[in-house]
């Protein structure tokens, strides 16, 4: 969120307003009031267009901060709610400019993205005008050093009065984005204020998950939880790969693509069968154990709207026996409350001794079969039941 | 003939003393591979003890450096199991040593690591597969990776994929052909081995006849695949992409696997491979289906 990328601009040396960052209108008043003089108030969710949904509102007294931030708090922008505003002083920018590094993956470096016409206008400038938004790649063996920084300016052509201030801020930013492992660091708008001061109004920063795990353990404070869904919140906690879908087939499986895979031959499946659909993503990934496997299960017979599920793996580092396990496990453990009907497919690592334990096993609510297809097709019908 | 990796290689594991680098030796040598040793810094000078395909104790030596154990091993291929905070280092040893093949396995690697690897590597004579990925297989020959070497033997077909159990559910519905050999390049943003390296590396290998390509959403990998396809590759090629069902703007597990707004999608992929004549399957199945007709035309 902007609050949350103004903090992490402040702290690596780019000029900015943190503002204050309320959740009521009482407190955005308030916040109003030590301000002082105009202010603006700011929806804060992790969405781009707030201004064009009506989430970001001039306020010229305490008063009109109280009612924007009451009208604001609530409001839906693109299927976020607000639960929180931002309330900066009012500082009309002279001239909007538009700047940002993110990572570039077609050509495996960094890209630095600069432009003095127009800020959030920037994506109508880049299909008009093409040329006055400039692309630079940057090497991320080399990086952005001052002489680096003075090359995208100038090639930008940043106006000699804030020119200087350009090339600290471009540093400060390039900062941003490797100390913070970012996979972008965007300012937009790049503001000329009164006085040619240069300031970032407003910014967006996304960080690499992988990074946050390995080495930033102080992200986590940034991860706002209360928007995620109650049960893609629990798989989170439970250390899965979750994501909630509107459908009634329950999907788990092992590896990214497969899973992936599994979803779309569901979807197809659902045609025959009444349109359903499926439920959700889950992946256990590699190697996972039975608890892995129960965990999922756990998850996915939570979701009041699944209907039937189907577990689809394919063992390469993981071992069917242990899926098995998981399954008979989780079943065991769910008891009389386990009423949904299980198709499960196992291939691959250890597959005669996984489908042995779900044989012996018999649980009525389980039917084994032999091909992803055939799982899928079985499932959606079952769903459709 | 195959790419990359064949029965000739010869394999060291960085990270052989974890439990992935052990298990997966074992599994390697099970293949038949030829591993010759690993490296962990702080237990040079140990050896560790698995078996091979016949069940005979083979002991490898752990070595302090890359370099040390090249020089003692002749070893021209590396597979790197060590923990994510660590594969940066470990890559830029190995580049250093001047190893011909490095196969990255390891999951969860920062991506401005894996940027910074890439940019090192320019000019260097160092070929890097994945991160994050299964590894290569030439089968029959060689493993370089955790693909299960059970499921199917050599044959007509080279694949190359950005994720590793759809790699395993293609090698099963098309096991009664075999394959030349089959790489998994991983789904990360950036990856050392693109789609196509691997397919002008099929294109040049005599006894690859055909080849699958797997893709999935997100980025532009197989859109920028197609283009070099109408241009350069002259072989058979059956495509397949996951996630047609995938919403906008949701992670599916992959780092790179994210539909933004219309760029990226499932049907964007088919298209493109389609529109340079790509045969492409809507589900893995059918996908090996378009191939078995291929292979028995041939």
């Amino acid at each position: 969120m902007e609050f949350q990328a103004k903090q992490l601009f402040a702290k690596h040396g780019v000029a900015t307003t943190l503002g204050v960052v309320v959740e009521t209108a009482e407190a955005a008043k308030a916040a109003a009031e030590e301000i002082g003089g105009v202010t603006v108030i700011k929806a804060q969710v992790k969405a781009g267009g707030r201004g064009k949904a009506g989430g970001v509102k001039i306020a010229k007294t305490a008063d009109d901060a109280f009612e924007h931030a009451s009208n604001i708090l609530g409001m839906e922008i693109k299927g976020l709610t607000v639960n929180r505003v931002l309330v900066t002083p009012a500082t009309p920018p002279e001239e909007e400019y538009y700047f940002s590094f993110l990572l570039d993956r077609s050509n495996r470096q960094y890209l630095c993205i600069a432009s003095v016409e127009g800020g959030v206008e920037i994506e109508e400038v880049a299909k008009t005008n093409p040329d006055a938004v400039k692309q630079i790649g940057i090497d991320p063996g080399t990086g952005v050093d001052e002489a680096k920084a003075r090359e995208i300016a100038a090639e930008a052509k940043f106006p000699e009065a804030v020119f200087e201030q350009a090339v600290e801020m471009i540093q400060a930013l390039y900062k941003t984005f490797v100390e913070e492992d970012a996979t972008l660091v965007e300012v937009n708008p790049l503001a000329r204020l009164a006085g040619d001061k240069l300031e970032a109004l407003d910014g967006k920063v996304s960080l690499d998950d992988n990074a946050s795990e390995v080495r930033h353990p102080e992200h986590a404070e940034f991860e706002i939880r209360e928007e995620a869904d109650a049960l893609e919140s629990k798989a989170k906690d439970l250390g899965l790969n979750y994501v909630k879908l509107d459908g009634q087939v329950g999907i788990i499986g092992n590896g990214a693509g497969l899973v992936m895979s599994t979803l779309d031959v569901v979807a197809y499946a659902g045609e025959k069968h009444g349109n359903v659909k499926p439920a959700n993503f889950l992946d256990i990934g590699g190697g996972a154990n039975a608890q892995v496997m129960a965990n999922g299960l756990d998850v996915i017979l939570n979701d009041d709207q699944v209907a039937s599920v189907f577990v689809n793996v394919f063992g390469g580092i993981t071992a069917c026996d242990e899926v098995a396990k998981g399954i008979v496990g989780a079943l065991d453990i769910l008891g009389d409350e386990a009423s949904k009907p299980l198709v499960v497919r196992l291939d691959g690592n250890n597959v005669a001794l996984g489908r042995q334990i779900l044989n012996e096993r018999n649980h009525p609510l389980v039917t084994v079969v032999d091909t992803m297809d055939g799982g899928a097709d079985k499932a959606a019908e079952l769903a459709n039941a | 003939m195959s790419i990359y990796l064949n029965k000739d290689s010869k394999i060291i594991v960085q990270g052989i003393t974890g439990g992935m680098g052990a298990k997966h030796t074992a599994l390697m040598l099970d293949s038949g591979a030829q591993i010759v040793g690993g490296v962990n810094a702080r237990k040079a000078g140990t050896t560790v003890t698995h078996q091979d395909h016949e069940g005979n104790d083979v002991t490898l030596p752990v070595f302090g450096t890359v370099k040390e154990a090249m020089a003692e091993t002749g070893a021209d291929v590396s597979v790197v199991f060590v923990p994510p905070a660590f594969t940066k280092d470990a890559c830029v040893e190995a580049i250093d040593a001047g190893i011909g093949l490095l196969v990255v396995i390891t999951e969860g690697v920062p991506v401005q690591d894996t940027a910074e690897v890439w940019s090192y590597l320019q000019g260097k004579s160092t070929r890097m597969i994945g991160p994050n990925c299964p590894g290569i297989i030439t089968p029959g020959e060689s493993l370089a990776g955790i693909t299960p070497h059970t499921i199917t033997g050599k044959g007509p077909v080279g694949l190359v994929s950005k994720s590793g159990t759809l790699t395993y559910q293609m090698m099963y519905e098309l096991r009664d052909f075999g394959f030349s050999t089959a790489i998994g390049i991983g789904g990360d943003p950036i990856v050392g081995t693109t789609h196509i390296d691997a397919l002008q590396a099929f294109e040049d290998d005599p006894e690859t006849k055909a080849i699958v390509m797997i893709g999935e959403i997100g980025g532009d990998a197989e859109e920028r695949a197609a283009a070099y396809i109408k241009e350069h590759i002259t072989k058979p090629v059956v495509g397949y992409v996951a996630g047609f069902t995938a919403p906008e703007g949701k992670t599916m597990g992959h780092a790179g696997a994210i539909v933004s707004g219309s760029a990226g999608t499932a049907q964007a992929k088919k298209d493109a491979l389609e529109a340079v004549g790509v045969r492409v399957g809507k589900t893995p199945s059918e996908t090996a289906a378009l191939m078995r007709e291929i292979l028995q035309s041939l």
